[in-house]
């Protein structure tokens, strides 16, 4: 085995790199014992001095951060909580007192429980199994109540239906919120209600009518995905690429249009053009060199191994940050609830 | 509740063949751990109820950075079971437990960190947007 503090062996701890034929080092390897001259036990000290938190960009429903100095392990478990185990607010039952539209009870109920709905669901309880009525903590009733009719006001020749009829398209702002026990002093008027007002939800001719009666209750996308927060979370590694040799001429414009644009930029040195990596970041990472002869032996891409770019996609119901911090606690949450058992059974 | 499974335990310790832990907690269990006939504490495989690859490989990546476990490893029995089986072994003398609750502890500091850490930058990047709306 190569020399601790070698090259190679660093290289193989900290990047993955990307060949003509695949992929290098995808695995983490450094456990202790793997490695002679390094000391791969766990020391909190030491992963506190690495680790690094950039936010890149936040808006009101997106997050771009980079989380520097963490194993796959951990991000992953980050990842997947967002997508599966932080708890949202969702239709789970629907009343139909009448239905007389073209679309079927069971469609209509799936596409309400689909609707993001804005209401923080640290607020509630989960509903107990079996219980059907529900209360103030666990549920939140929404109403449905609407009927297509001619518009008496239409001109006799037109043959537009947003002109001959009223009511014909119903969308997520017709359901109205109807507070149960004390939620209409708990929660401001206008604080429960879907995040978007113009989703689509049927469409209605003359004489037809809706009546239904919604029960959100809370719940975690691993039962179903309505309960899920986010509308993607993921993650990538930064890129990282190496040019071995300097690379000039034409050869260097050739190479710009191997990659992402921005990522190489061609400087005019003395008259002669060079090739430099501008910005790794932006790179697709497409391997796009490797057809090419000339750039196999000259270029070395690679992922950098603990730095990941995060991006957090809200549907809306809570910001981007705090459901990223719901996310860790929920993951602490789990840790706590098997050390409570630990000692539980190691008691007697 | 709490009788019927102390009566379990104890008389499957006095059989001497499988030693079953089972740990209850509001009527429903959420973590066992079973270790076969013949071996010893430093070899067991732990069941974890209602849990996957999110806290399985975290924590299995924990677990094998102390120097002191030989072997860790995890698998989800059959997709629908959701639980894992969670194996420990260590080196020497040392029981299962000990590693197996060092490493949730430090998966737990190693979240609080993190979370500290988010929740720093998430404030220092909103003052300073507001810094410059200014």
């Amino acid at each position: 085995m190569a020399a601790p503090g070698s090259d190679i062996v660093e290289e193989m701890r900290s990047r993955v790199v990307l060949g003509e034929f695949g992929v290098r080092n995808v695995h983490t390897t450094d456990f202790p014992g793997n490695y002679p001259g390094y000391d791969d036990t766990w020391d909190q000290e030491k992963f506190e001095k690495n680790f690094q938190v950039n936010v890149m960009n936040m808006m009101e429903d997106t997050l771009e951060f980079d989380m520097i100095g963490i194993d796959a392990a951990l991000a992953n478990a980050f990842r997947r909580i967002l997508l599966a185990e932080v708890p949202t607010m969702a239709v789970e039952k629907v009343f139909v007192y009448n239905n007389t539209s073209i679309i079927q009870d069971e469609i209509l109920a799936h596409r309400l429980g689909l609707i993001p709905i804005k209401a923080d669901p640290r607020l509630f309880e989960y509903r107990n199994q079996g219980d059907e009525e529900g209360t103030e903590i666990d549920t939140l009733q929404f109403q449905l109540k609407i009927k297509c009719t001619r518009n008496p006001r239409a001109s006799k020749d037109s043959s537009d239906p947003n002109e001959l009829y009223l009511n014909h398209r119903v969308y997520t702002k017709h359901m109205q919120w109807v507070p149960i026990g004390n939620q209409a002093d708990m929660f401001p008027d206008s604080a429960i209600r879907p995040v978007h007002e113009d989703i689509l939800i049927a469409q209605l001719r003359p004489g037809q009518e809706l009546d239904l009666c919604m029960h959100c209750v809370k719940g975690i996308g691993k039962d179903h995905a309505k309960f899920s927060p986010v509308a993607t979370a993921s993650y990538r590694l930064l890129p990282e690429i190496s040019l071995l040799q300097p690379i000039e001429g034409e050869l260097a414009e050739t190479l710009k249009k191997c990659f992402s644009p921005g990522v190489i930029e061609v400087q005019n040195l003395n008259g002669r053009k060079v090739a430099k990596v501008a910005n790794a970041r932006l790179d697709t990472c497409s391997r796009e060199i490797f057809r090419h002869e000339e750039f196999k032996n000259l270029v070395r891409l690679a992922r950098v191994r603990d730095h990941y770019i995060f991006s957090v996609e809200s549907t809306g119901v809570l910001p981007p940050d705090v459901l990223m911090s719901e996310a860790i606690k929920v993951l602490m949450g789990k840790c706590q609830k098997f050390l409570d058992e630990l000692d539980l059974s190691q008691m007697d | 509740m709490a009788g019927e499974m102390q009566h379990r335990r104890a008389s499957a310790k006095e059989r001497g063949g499988w030693w079953i832990l089972v740990v209850c907690k509001k009527k429903c269990l959420a973590f066992e751990n079973v270790q076969a006939n013949g071996t010893d504490e430093t070899c067991v495989t732990f069941v974890l109820l209602d849990e996957d690859h999110t806290l399985g490989n975290a924590l299995r990546y924990m677990i094998m950075k102390n120097p002191e476990v030989e072997f860790c490893g995890y698998s989800i029995t059959h997709p629908s079971e959701s639980k894992i089986n969670f194996r420990i072994q260590t080196r020497g003398e040392l029981p299962a437990v000990e590693p197996f609750r060092r490493g949730l502890t430090e998966l737990m500091e190693v979240c609080q960190y993190v979370l500290n850490t988010f929740e720093g930058s998430i404030k220092e990047y909103k003052d300073q947007k507001e810094n410059e709306m200014e």
